[in-house]
């Protein structure tokens, strides 16, 4: 149980995988700009990279190494995930409409992010079991998902605050905020492996 | 050579039943949507600004498409695109004025008394909080442009005087500023207008003249004034009628602060008050 905890506590701050070890930088300055849609794109997140860890999974432990192909893990993961994406948003839109509309448009966007690819790919490094690399998953996203709350709650303050000078407004701030976060997270550093 | 074909094989068949799984379900996952909603949200402006009252412009298209809002809902598509619109769910078009943006206030720095000097964030809902604003009188306008940086269509600017200025031929009516602004003084007024008062106070006219020259004393010598009986007392605040306006212009004269002006909102050339 106490090996669950550390886990997720190192998945999600320690190790943080957007400020510690840069997987996903993108959406970090790109969905940030106002707290509804830095939620909507850590739901998604969440939900996609959960899934996209533990099929990833199940392909390397089940089709890859029995057949000797780990070589091919870049390539398959990627298959795995874009496809899975596109079914979710195809299930969703029929079963769920209400969250496909919040899902929205951040669901494609997770195709390609190399936060949900990173997630799956260390979890396998780790040599994890199912369940854990399931928590693993579950934690990182939810810490991915966190820093973005954080950033567009920071940016929306800094907008309206007045105080940023002319040069620095918008994304320039934004990367000094992100290199601020990324200090006081590494700060953490050490304390779980 | 046995490796390459292990390979090849085991990604084909990856791919294969990706692709089997994706078409099986969008097969069974089909969902029905009108082909009409793409169309009409390709006529729509795609502006996504929310005058509509809807989340955007897609969303308005679904709703047009099912009938649960006139064809012509969106404020700013052309007359063409709404025609269009109407034409492709074969409603009938109800005509509609278009309607622009309007400051009600003319109380700038050198006619409207201020209370303290407000320096903290420059945002209108900000100032409004630090004990209601800066100026004196509590309808005016707190000149810090949050409205301008609401209009996502550039119609709103910052005039010389510290109030901002409506481009009648960029506005198109959303309503953004009407929404945002704390004090609700950025109003909808059809653009065949010829007067209005620029004034959204309902203060007492002693109360008025304390704060602001430029302020609606509710005299109602515009109300005797005119005509057509255009012009109301609503309030303490006078408020024309723009169906029953003909733009004579009497009661810009008779004014006694002025504020009843034509649209442009340029006060009256006035012959000095006989004594």
């Amino acid at each position: 149980m106490q090996d669950y905890f550390l886990l997720i506590i190192a998945a999600m701050f320690v190790n943080n995988i957007v400020l510690i070890q840069f997987l996903g930088n993108c959406p970090l300055v790109g969905v940030t700009s106002s707290m509804e849609s830095a939620f909507g794109m850590g739901a998604a997140v969440v939900f996609v990279t959960t899934l996209a860890g533990t099929s990833c999974w199940i392909v390397q432990r089940f089709v890859l190494e029995p057949l000797a192909l780990e070589y091919l893990q870049t390539l398959v993961f990627i298959l795995i995930i874009a496809s899975l994406v596109q079914f979710v948003e195809i299930v969703l839109q029929k079963v769920a409409p209400p969250l496909y509309r919040t899902l929205g448009i951040f669901l494609p966007l997770i195709t390609t992010n190399c936060m949900v690819f990173g997630a799956a790919i260390l979890s396998i490094k780790h040599d994890y079991t199912f369940l854990q690399t399931l928590v693993f998953c579950l934690a990182a996203a939810v810490g991915f998902g966190l820093v973005l709350v954080f950033m567009a709650g920071l940016r929306e303050r800094m907008e309206v605050s007045g105080r940023v000078p002319a040069a620095l407004q918008g994304v320039p701030i934004t990367m000094i905020t992100a290199g601020m976060m990324g200090l006081s997270f590494a700060g953490l550093l050490g304390m779980a492996k | 050579m046995e490796s390459v074909l292990t390979a090849v094989l085991t990604l084909g068949a990856l791919a294969f039943a990706a692709g089997l799984l994706l078409s099986v379900a969008a097969k069974v996952f089909y969902v029905p949507v009108d082909p009409r909603v793409g169309q009409i949200g390709d006529l729509l402006p795609g502006a996504n600004c929310g005058g509509c009252g809807f989340a955007g412009c897609l969303d308005l298209a679904g709703a047009i498409a099912g009938g649960q809002v006139p064809p012509n809902a969106c404020r700013c598509a052309s007359e063409e695109a709404n025609r269009r619109i109407a034409a492709l769910i074969g409603a009938a078009l109800e005509e509609k004025e278009r309607e622009v943006a309007c400051i009600f206030c003319k109380g700038d720095a050198a006619h409207a008394r201020r209370r303290f000097r407000y320096r903290g964030i420059a945002d209108c809902r900000a100032a409004e909080l630090v004990a209601g604003g800066d100026k004196a009188c509590s309808y005016g306008c707190l000149g810090l442009g949050t409205c301008i940086q609401a209009c996502i269509f550039g119609a709103l600017k910052m005039g010389e005087d510290g109030l901002p200025v409506v481009n009648p031929d960029r506005c198109t009516a959303c309503g953004a500023c009407v929404r945002i602004c704390p004090r609700h003084i950025p109003r909808l007024v059809p653009v065949s207008q010829k007067a209005i008062a620029f004034c959204t106070s309902h203060d007492p006219g002693k109360v008025v003249k304390e704060v602001c020259e430029v302020g609606c004393i509710a005299c109602g010598l515009c109300k005797k004034v005119c005509p057509e009986k255009a012009i109301e007392i609503v309030s303490l605040l006078a408020v024309v009628d723009p169906a029953k306006c003909t733009g004579c212009g009497k009661c810009f004269e008779k004014c006694p602060t002025g504020i009843i002006r034509p649209p442009s909102g340029e006060a009256p050339v006035r012959q000095p008050a006989a004594a």
